[in-house]
């Protein structure tokens, strides 16, 4: 019986190796909120997701930190005042060119009462962080 | 000693492939291919000052829909007002009333040119379009309570971008005999330009219902 020649699978391996290495995005940060996203139809893709910022809105994970509304930046827990401070950081991060197109999805729960978005919405209008994004999930309704 | 009789030994390469294969699965669970997707809105400045925060509009320019805090939906213009107690009615599916989505349609074409409608504007929007009367001034306000559930919110926001997509798509059918989606950028740019989304999102305000 003739031995396969497996002499290409090494190069086949790398060639699927350095597609993920170039898409992946190392920063997933642990949910620390449940978050159950919104359906909408007509939602829109992020396309660069190097120019968007995530803002997480729901109640925590932990049972013993409550069942209220908390926000999460980056990996912890943060107050709505933080936004701005938060949004200034994440832009100095960018280059200069990429800085008008920062867009900030909002990931809130769908429990979450407007008072608080109507909040971060106001911070982040503050801080000039003007395109925004509803983060939803696709359903055909 | 002759340098040809010399053998260079072959390196044994068999292991590269379970190396990279190592390195494959390692990216493949790390990286997370899943696009975030929602309805993109873009905030308006902070004022500068109080009383400039307030633009006026005609009456008959404003579209507002109101989510209180019951998650139940008051759109009102100076044409009519309708009130939907539940996404379903929302949607239309409940029967007897015109969905919100039609209520917009509506009310951004003008087609009849109605008094109570805003009102139209010829204005050039290039070929193939040419002149064509738009409500140019027109402004859909959507307000919220301060309990109004933010599904309720995004059920509401979601109508109203249906409504100016399927505008988008029947204005696209109309000049350019294809779908919205398959234009080139320019022709979208061009109907964008003749049914630009209006939508304002009011300050908050605490109106019955809420603590």
């Amino acid at each position: 019986m003739p031995e396969m020649n497996t002499a290409s699978m090494p190069d086949i391996v790398f060639a699927i190796l350095f597609f993920f290495m170039v898409t992946t995005t190392m920063r997933s940060e642990t949910l620390m909120v449940k978050v159950h996203i919104p359906t909408a139809s007509e939602v829109q893709k992020l396309e660069k997701k190097s120019l968007v910022t995530y803002i997480n809105i729901g109640a925590p994970m932990d049972a013993r930190l409550g069942t209220g509304t908390q926000m999460q930046l980056n990996d912890r827990f943060a107050q709505v005042s933080e936004i701005q401070d938060y949004i200034a950081q994440e832009k100095a991060s960018m280059s200069e060119a990429d800085q008008p197109l920062m867009t900030v999805s909002i990931k809130a729960d769908e429990d979450t009462r407007m008072q608080y978005i109507t909040d971060v919405k106001q911070a982040l209008r503050q801080a000039y962080a003007l395109k925004i994004s509803y983060s939803a999930r696709k359903a055909e309704i | 000693m002759a340098k040809s009789s010399r053998k260079v030994p072959g390196l044994n390469a068999s292991s590269m492939a379970d190396v990279s294969f190592l390195l494959l699965t390692f990216f493949l669970l790390v990286s997370n291919m899943d696009v975030d997707s929602g309805l993109a809105r873009r905030l308006p400045p902070p004022p500068q000052t109080e009383d400039l925060s307030s633009v006026d509009v005609q009456r008959r320019n404003l579209f507002v829909v109101l989510v209180n805090s019951q998650n139940e939906t008051m759109a009102a213009n100076q044409h009519a007002t309708e009130w939907y107690a539940n996404e379903a009615e929302l949607r239309g599916e409940a029967g007897g009333k015109m969905s919100l989505k039609d209520k917009v349609k509506e009310f951004v074409l003008n087609p009849s040119n109605s008094a109570d409608l805003p009102e139209l504007e010829e204005q050039d929007f290039g070929e193939p379009i040419g002149f064509v009367p738009v409500t140019a001034a027109h402004v859909i306000s959507i307000q919220n309570d301060a309990t109004t559930s933010y599904k309720a919110y995004i059920a509401v926001q979601n109508e109203v971008v249906k409504a100016y997509n399927e505008l988008r798509n029947e204005g696209a059918k109309k000049y350019f005999n294809s779908s919205y989606g398959e234009l080139t950028e320019d022709q979208q740019k061009q109907i964008q330009n003749l049914y630009p989304q209006r939508i304002s999102e009011a300050e908050p305000k605490n109106y019955g219902g809420g603590e």
